[in-house]
């Protein structure tokens, strides 16, 4: 066996470490761990996600509960941390509270339009020709309109409520999901190691299963979390305009609305949701670029 | 030859960007006006990083670059703005393995062998499309007239690089960088660049380095041959020295691992094992771990290029010329 | 490896000896080009168009020819990784995917491919060892039988499974990779193996290395190849018999030594004297074609050759060469009107031999 000896000789890349765990994941996680920018989005988002989710038990006063002699106080008033709203409410309270709502608004339609988006993306990439062209086609009417005035006509016509703005955003979504996962499934496709796996007799979807979902899933993913952000703008927008949550619910977008009058009389009180939707997006979108190089192993 | 065209004196260049690697080491190259030099090697063997560090082509901010560069007379590492845009493509110029992507795919052939003349020579627009076209016919393109208003997708790939090669000498160049020019054209159109390449330097007397990985190419066309490995010349002599009586352990694979008639039924002699990370090379001489003649001085001590007779190896135990005598 | 013996194929050797492996007939495949909207006409390339030959159990027959000449569409239309428009298969005496034949299912099983690009024949999400095993497993083997049997396969193809297995592509050199899809191709233990310039894109240390190993498991295995490549010295160096390819046609074939020897088609001959020479003493001084291969959207009537070819005359132009044995020598076969007494070309040889 002549060829069997020579190649336990030192090779490019690799051999000096042990490599303890192989997997996948794991070597992601470890490269994201390693990224000092990825380390403090995840910190900020898991403040935000924290204080939302223990909001009703860490939450200072009650989000509901007006008062009209301490109406617009300023940041660091006694018992009021981050100031009252024009109601008289507790503005840390509230903006804890509202996270709740603002997150789900967020994460939700994304999660939908990456489930959904994902399998007729997969389905129209993969068998292509004339079923690719006329899902294609359909999407192309949707991309036709700005996503916003698309999100507004959706939940205008479903009528207003939140469950009516989740199902107008997971729409909106959906094409720009479908792109994605059509064009890198496209592409995965014709790479010879789906040609061997055909050679290999595999079923259809086994073939998707192992070999091209597994490849098309980290693209889209890494673009599904850049829609995070724009989510929760889009959903504070439709709050804005009242077409998602109704008042009194505490939501970040929906109190920007409120707020809007009065920020000539404390214009940092104004400030604060918009505050919190920016830090909440643009860390989102550190992450997420974080995550697009670290799933890219190769390098 | 007195003063060399080309000298290069113990340039190294390391890559200290998002991966780091020495990918040259201290490489000495000395290359007279009129003289036709093959750099032979493998894939990271640096004989590209050469031709790229002769023009000056890596990005300055995560390149290292160390040693004297000296092209006909000028600094080339001192060299800046315009000075350095009229030496690239003025002074050398270069002819890429890819010709389509080396054309701009929105002009045509003849209007950006006429920009590259203007850039260099204070001529009229109609004189240097003129003597564009007199380039394309001197590369044998036929029906050049009407081939110079073509676009380069309208072009098969020998044309292309004819085309190119047209450019490249445009501006009388006196080194011409050629970095695998015909690695990816067909055999039948392989060989017409390589008789055309030959036929082009005899007749304007530039000097010439070629790079390949095919040692075939480089005998139609080479004068000298200086064999590459990890970044280092391992070993360098006149093309007939190094084909007939390689001393370097690692030439000597290269020419067995050539494929010929002469195998045929018999295994091959391969070169065991692949070559070396750039990024941890080993502390002696770069080819010691897949020598046959390797010995505790090799993986101790880089050996230096030392003359031998008429030509320079790295080895502390060159081969026996006698050893390739069948 | 005797460690673990592969589990036997169910079907093995159904004809004779004599019976060629792989018999082709008339395969042809047209791809339609896309032309403007205002164009009638719908063009073609002829990519393959019709093409004839046989592979005999046991060797190695080796394709080559210039970009276009359609030697890597052939591959895909045996492999059926595409459809051919016509044409017909027949394995080892069984006609494919035809009434009463062998089964397309079980014809892939003993037909795998070996590709170029080593890296992007392997899905970069799986370790190697995954990815021998992948195929197996898809056909019902135990998941820590197919795992044991990828280490075998790892080890024979020279690399050690404790060091290997568990790496990913992208951290193995093109060598290895390379092994890795010669292991993934033997892991259906395959009676034909078609190389789809498998060595092209290594570097000639590497390539030797991996010419060794496909020799010594074409021995090991009982295994027919087919060597698509456009480099004639290593086809000249693994090839028992060679067809040359023009414009999607076979202009010649027959035994190696015949081809390289005693070339019969002018473009055979100028495809060898374009090889460079290896010595400085004898280069090459005169190409011996001119121009580029041409588009094979309109290839020419007649000879495809003629355009280029330093014989051609009008006969060439009026009539399709057919590819007939020489005389004296029926496995060689060439389509030239040359070699042909009865085709009216001046220059044809007369008829000597019986």
């Amino acid at each position: 066996m002549s060829t069997t000896l020579e190649l336990s000789l030192p090779t490019p890349a690799a051999s000096a470490t042990p490599a303890p765990s192989r997997s996948y994941w794991r070597v992601v996680g470890r490269q994201l761990r390693r990224d000092p920018m990825a380390l403090a989005a995840g910190l900020v988002l898991l403040l935000i996600v924290g204080a939302a989710v223990l909001a009703p038990w860490l939450a200072p006063a009650d989000p509901y509960k007006a008062s009209m002699l301490k109406r617009l106080l300023p940041i660091g008033s006694p018992g009021f941390l981050l100031g009252s709203d024009e109601l008289g409410r507790d503005m840390l309270s509230r903006l804890m509270h509202g996270g709740r709502l603002s997150l789900l608004m967020g994460v939700v339609p994304v999660l939908a339009a990456f489930g959904i988006g994902t399998a007729i993306g997969l389905l129209a990439g993969y068998v292509g020709g004339r079923l690719n062209m006329v899902i294609m086609r359909v999407l192309d009417v949707f991309y036709a309109f700005p996503s916003v005035l698309l999100a507004v006509a959706i939940s205008g016509a479903l009528g207003p409520g939140m469950s009516n703005s989740l199902i107008a955003l997971t729409l909106v979504f959906v094409p720009q999901v479908v792109r994605v996962a059509e064009s890198v499934t496209t592409q995965v496709r014709q790479l010879d190691y789906i040609e061997a796996a055909r050679m290999s007799g595999a079923s259809a979807f086994s073939i998707i299963r192992v070999h091209v979902l597994g490849n098309v899933l980290g693209p889209v993913f890494v673009y599904a979390t850049g829609l995070l952000s724009v989510s929760m703008i889009l959903a504070s927008g439709l709050s804005f305009l009242g077409l998602g949550v109704k008042p009194p619910e505490p939501e970040w977008g929906l109190m920007l609305n409120t707020l809007r009058s009065a920020i000539y009389v404390n214009p940092w009180i104004a400030a604060l949701p918009g505050a919190l939707i920016f830090i909440t997006s643009i860390a989102f979108n550190l992450l997420a670029d974080s995550v697009r190089s670290a799933m890219d192993i190769r390098r | 030859m007195s003063a060399p065209l080309v000298s290069l004196q113990d340039l190294s260049v390391q890559f200290c960007g998002h991966r780091k690697a020495s990918a040259l080491n201290a490489v000495n190259i000395e290359l007279g006006a009129g003289e036709v030099l093959g750099l032979l090697g493998e894939s990271g063997s640096g004989k590209s990083v050469t031709l790229r560090t002769l023009l000056r082509l890596h990005p300055e901010r995560t390149t290292k670059i160390q040693g004297k560069m000296q092209v006909d007379g000028q600094d080339v590492l001192a060299l800046k703005g315009r000075a350095l845009d009229l030496y690239r493509g003025g002074t050398v110029s270069m002819v890429f393995q890819e010709p389509g992507l080396a054309f701009d795919p929105v002009y045509t052939i003849g209007q950006q062998i006429t920009e590259a003349i203007r850039a260099h020579e204070a001529v009229g627009e109609a004189a240097a499309r003129a003597q564009a076209l007199h380039m394309l016919e001197r590369v044998q393109i036929p029906q050049a007239r009407r081939r110079f208003d073509a676009y380069p997708h309208e072009l098969s790939g020998g044309m292309r690089q004819r085309a190119m090669i047209a450019l490249a000498l445009a501006c009388k160049p006196k080194l011409l960088l050629a970095d695998e020019p015909t690695t990816a054209l067909d055999a039948t159109v392989q060989i017409q660049v390589l008789l055309l390449l030959r036929e082009l330097q005899r007749e304007t007397g530039m000097s010439v380095i070629f790079v390949t990985h095919d040692i075939g190419a480089a005998v139609e066309v080479a004068d000298r041959i200086a064999v590459m490995y990890a970044g280092r010349i391992v070993e360098q002599a006149a093309v007939g020295d190094i084909v007939r009586a390689p001393r370097h352990p690692y030439t000597v694979g290269l020419l067995a691992a050539t494929v010929g008639a002469e195998h045929r039924g018999q295994p091959l002699q391969a070169v065991p094992g692949a070559p070396p990370d750039l990024a941890a090379l080993p502390p002696g001489c770069s080819f010691a771990p897949r020598c046959t003649h390797a010995s505790e001085r090799c993986r101790r001590e880089v050996p230096p290029l030392t003359s031998l007779g008429n030509r320079a190896v790295a080895c502390w135990h060159p081969v026996q010329p006698v050893a390739e005598a069948a | 490896m005797n460690s673990a013996p592969l589990p036997p194929s169910p079907v093995h050797d159904r004809g004779s000896p004599a019976q060629p492996l792989l018999v082709v007939r008339d395969l042809k495949k047209h791809f339609p080009v896309r032309g403007g909207p205002l164009e009638r006409t719908k063009k073609f390339v002829h990519a393959v168009d019709g093409v004839s030959f046989s592979v005999p159990k046991g060797k190695t027959l080796g394709i080559v020819g210039e970009s276009g000449c359609g030697k890597s569409t052939t591959a895909r239309l045996i492999a059926r990784l595409m459809q051919a428009d016509s044409g017909s298969m027949v394995f080892d005496g069984e006609g494919v995917d035809e009434f009463g034949g062998i089964r397309l299912k079980e014809f892939r099983r003993n037909l795998q491919m070996v590709f170029q690009d080593s890296f992007a024949s392997l899905n970069p999400r799986l370790t190697i060892a995954e990815t021998i095993a992948y195929g197996p497993r898809v056909h019902g083997m135990p998941a820590a039988e197919a795992k044991r049997q990828a280490h075998d396969l790892l080890a024979r193809v020279g690399l050690a499974p404790a060091q290997f297995a568990s790496r990913y592509p992208h951290e193995l050199s093109g060598g290895q990779r390379q092994r890795v899809n010669i292991a993934r191709a033997l892991a259906f233990d395959p009676r034909l193996v078609i190389l789809d310039e498998a060595v092209a894109a290594l570097d000639k240390s590497v390539q030797a290395q991996v010419l060794n190993l496909l020799q010594e498991l074409k021995a090991e295995r009982q295994l027919t190849y087919l060597f698509i490549s456009h480099d004639l010295h290593v086809v000249h160096y693994i090839s028992d018999y060679v067809m040359v390819m023009y414009l999607g046609q076979v202009v010649e074939t027959g035994p190696v030594e015949r081809i390289y020897g005693q070339a019969a088609h002018p473009y055979t001959r100028a495809l060898l004297s374009a090889v460079p020479s290896m010595d400085p003493d004898r280069r090459t001084e005169s190409s011996p074609l001119a121009g580029d291969p041409p588009n094979p959207i309109n290839p020419p009537s007649g000879c495809r050759f003629r355009d280029r070819c330093p014989h051609a005359h009008p006969v060439c132009e009026a009539r399709t060469p057919a590819l007939i044995g020489i005389a004296g020598e029926p496995a060689h076969q060439a389509a030239c009107h040359l070699n042909d007494p009865a085709s009216g070309h001046p220059g044809a040889l007369p008829e000597t031999q019986a």
